[in-house]
């Protein structure tokens, strides 16, 4: 493996700051490769826009800016606009189905998945669709290990809500 | 009390921690702040972590009294530091003059975001290079670091503490948004191998009247309160026993000249650059977050057999012209990148243009640091 890029894109409150983070903690930390994660977004923290880089790379890496994104991630409509035009060809964009519509097919893979109903219908708690895409995307790429990934959600969230992210991003592995 | 100041280990960490991190190795003691985006995270974790280990942390009314704040912490003889974003840097203007004015250690980091005025807080550009150097009023140098990773925001900060003990001046940390909020490895070395520098004091007891604590181009011996010393310290023109003297002009130009010589006589030693461009007929000058587009570009550059190499200035004042000129006698081209749309080219062309063609690559967007696809086409076109 090369180097991979992944440009998340949503808004404030949805953790898209914190997949990128998770991302590249299991990297890192965990799967023996080099990561780098930077990030964007509006002051409005929740309701603004928000944007999470992540490269992921077996060799040291230099340049640290998303150029193509190998993998785009839209949590939001709003995101549509702004980042699709950033997806490499041939590329995967990873879709939450339920918020973001307007999507058209092009010269990418489309992994859709309704991330929001089911962390709403199941976990009754829609903050960790992030994670439920996660898992989708892991099990579909196999970017990095679902050990590696674990990891770093229990070293990364808040303790009393470790078990509710573990489920969501499990309940991801099942989907895609 | 009791934690410890150094956190070995291996991290995952934002660059704003490791800066915080690298404060609290450096011995950092004293820290006064008013939070902005994109330097807060520096704020809270000192806020967090001083107090445990004997120190504090000051949240103030803003940064006119935050800077006014170290200065004094630092005449206590404490090691002291200020982190903000350009608009911070813009308020801290008059008093950063005076802690260069009476030889003041602190660090000062500024965290650049989108600008001018408020501008855009979370996109890093490198905006505010020339600022750090020009400021304030007068005539004067100072010393900055630009680091390029989380990585180098725990070293730098070490070293912008030791710099700023060992010279008695105001060191800027120039970071921006894109690297502070850069998370990546960061090692954080065991306690023994991060070397820190304590300022050097009078002997105790010595007669006030005969102490020289001010304008030695060798750094004079700071008489910090507290420990028995009476100091004059005075934003006006003084001689070396700290006596004010606003008449004889002879007496400016100490006040003038020595100031600066003690950076310039320890510019060699001062000056950390990073040189790749043995046998290059090209050479990127970069600094920061830009010099890893520009190694980048230069290693895919040499891959399709164009000689490129890169200077990279980790900092870039004093202006290391010396190092400029060495390169530029080298090379053919030099192509300058930087974050912004040209603050730093025309020092280096100054110094360069005598020996090479020396050209300008801003960034497609001012706040994307260069792609290096970009940087490729601008080589195979200076290379025709």
């Amino acid at each position: 493996m090369g180097r991979t890029e992944i440009l998340i894109g949503g808004v404030g409150g949805q953790g898209v700051v914190l997949s990128g983070i998770l991302l590249g903690t299991a990297a890192s930390l965990y799967d023996g490769k080099q990561a780098v994660q930077t990030q964007s977004y509006s002051s409005e923290l929740r309701g603004g826009s928000a944007r999470a880089e992540v490269i992921i790379s077996e060799d040291r890496i230099t340049d640290p800016e998303v150029r193509r994104a190998d993998i785009l991630i839209l949590m939001a409509e709003d995101a549509v606009g702004r980042y699709l035009n950033k997806i490499k060809p041939k590329g995967l964009l990873v879709i939450d189905a339920d918020l973001v519509k307007g999507v058209t097919s092009g010269d990418y893979d489309i992994l859709a998945i309704p991330a929001t109903s089911i962390a709403d219908k199941e976990m009754n708690n829609i903050i960790v669709a992030n994670l439920i895409i996660l898992g989708a995307l892991i099990k579909k790429t196999k970017l990095l290990s679902v050990e590696s990934m674990e990891k770093a959600i229990e070293a990364s969230v808040p303790k009393k809500a470790k078990d509710l992210n573990l489920k969501a991003f499990r309940r991801g592995l099942e989907l895609s | 009390m009791d934690e410890k100041r150094v956190h070995t280990g291996r991290y995952f960490m934002m660059g704003n921690v490791a800066c915080a991190e690298g404060a609290l190795a450096a011995g950092c003691e004293f820290a006064a702040g008013y939070p902005i985006t994109p330097a807060t995270e520096i704020a809270n974790h000192l806020a967090e972590k001083l107090p445990r280990v004997g120190g504090a942390f000051f949240q103030m009314e803003d940064e006119i009294s935050s800077i006014a704040a170290v200065i004094g912490a630092s005449w206590a003889g404490k090691k002291a530091m200020t982190v903000t974003s350009g608009p911070g840097i813009s308020l801290m203007l008059e008093n950063i003059g005076f802690a260069i004015g009476v030889e003041t250690p602190c660090v000062i980091v500024n965290v650049q975001r989108g600008a001018p005025t408020t501008g855009m807080p979370t996109i890093g550009i490198q905006g505010d290079m020339v600022q750090a150097k020009h400021g304030s009023h007068g005539d004067y140098e100072i010393i900055a670091l630009c680091p390029s990773s989380p990585q180098e925001m725990f070293d730098h900060t070490v070293i912008a503490f030791n710099y700023a003990e060992r010279y008695r001046t105001p060191v800027f940390l120039l970071s921006d948004a894109f690297v502070g909020h850069m998370r990546e490895e960061v090692v954080i070395p065991e306690a023994e191998k991060i070397e820190t520098v304590y300022r050097n004091i009078p002997e105790p007891g010595t007669d006030p009247l005969k102490v020289k604590g001010f304008l030695d181009e060798d750094v004079a011996p700071m008489p910090i309160f507290g420990k028995g010393f009476k100091a004059h310290v005075t934003s006006s023109c003084h001689d070396e026993y700290g006596k004010r003297n606003l008449i004889d002009i002879s007496a400016l130009d100490k006040f003038v000249r020595r100031l600066s010589n003690k950076i310039l006589k320890h510019k060699e030693e001062i000056t950390l650059v990073e040189r790749d461009y043995e046998d290059a007929e090209i050479v990127l000058v970069s600094y920061g977050g830009v010099s890893r587009a520009a190694a980048a570009a230069a290693s895919q550059a040499r891959k399709r057999g164009i000689p490129v190499g890169t200077l990279r200035l980790i900092t870039v004042w004093p202006f290391p012209g010396e190092e400029i000129e060495k390169m530029a006698r080298k090379t053919k081209q030099v192509i300058v990148l930087e974050n912004n749309l040209g603050q730093v080219y025309p020092y280096i062309k100054a110094e360069a243009a005598h020996f090479a063609e020396v050209s300008f690559l801003p960034p497609k967007l001012v706040g994307e640091i260069q792609d290096p696809e970009d940087i490729l086409k601008k080589i195979e076109e200076v290379s025709k």
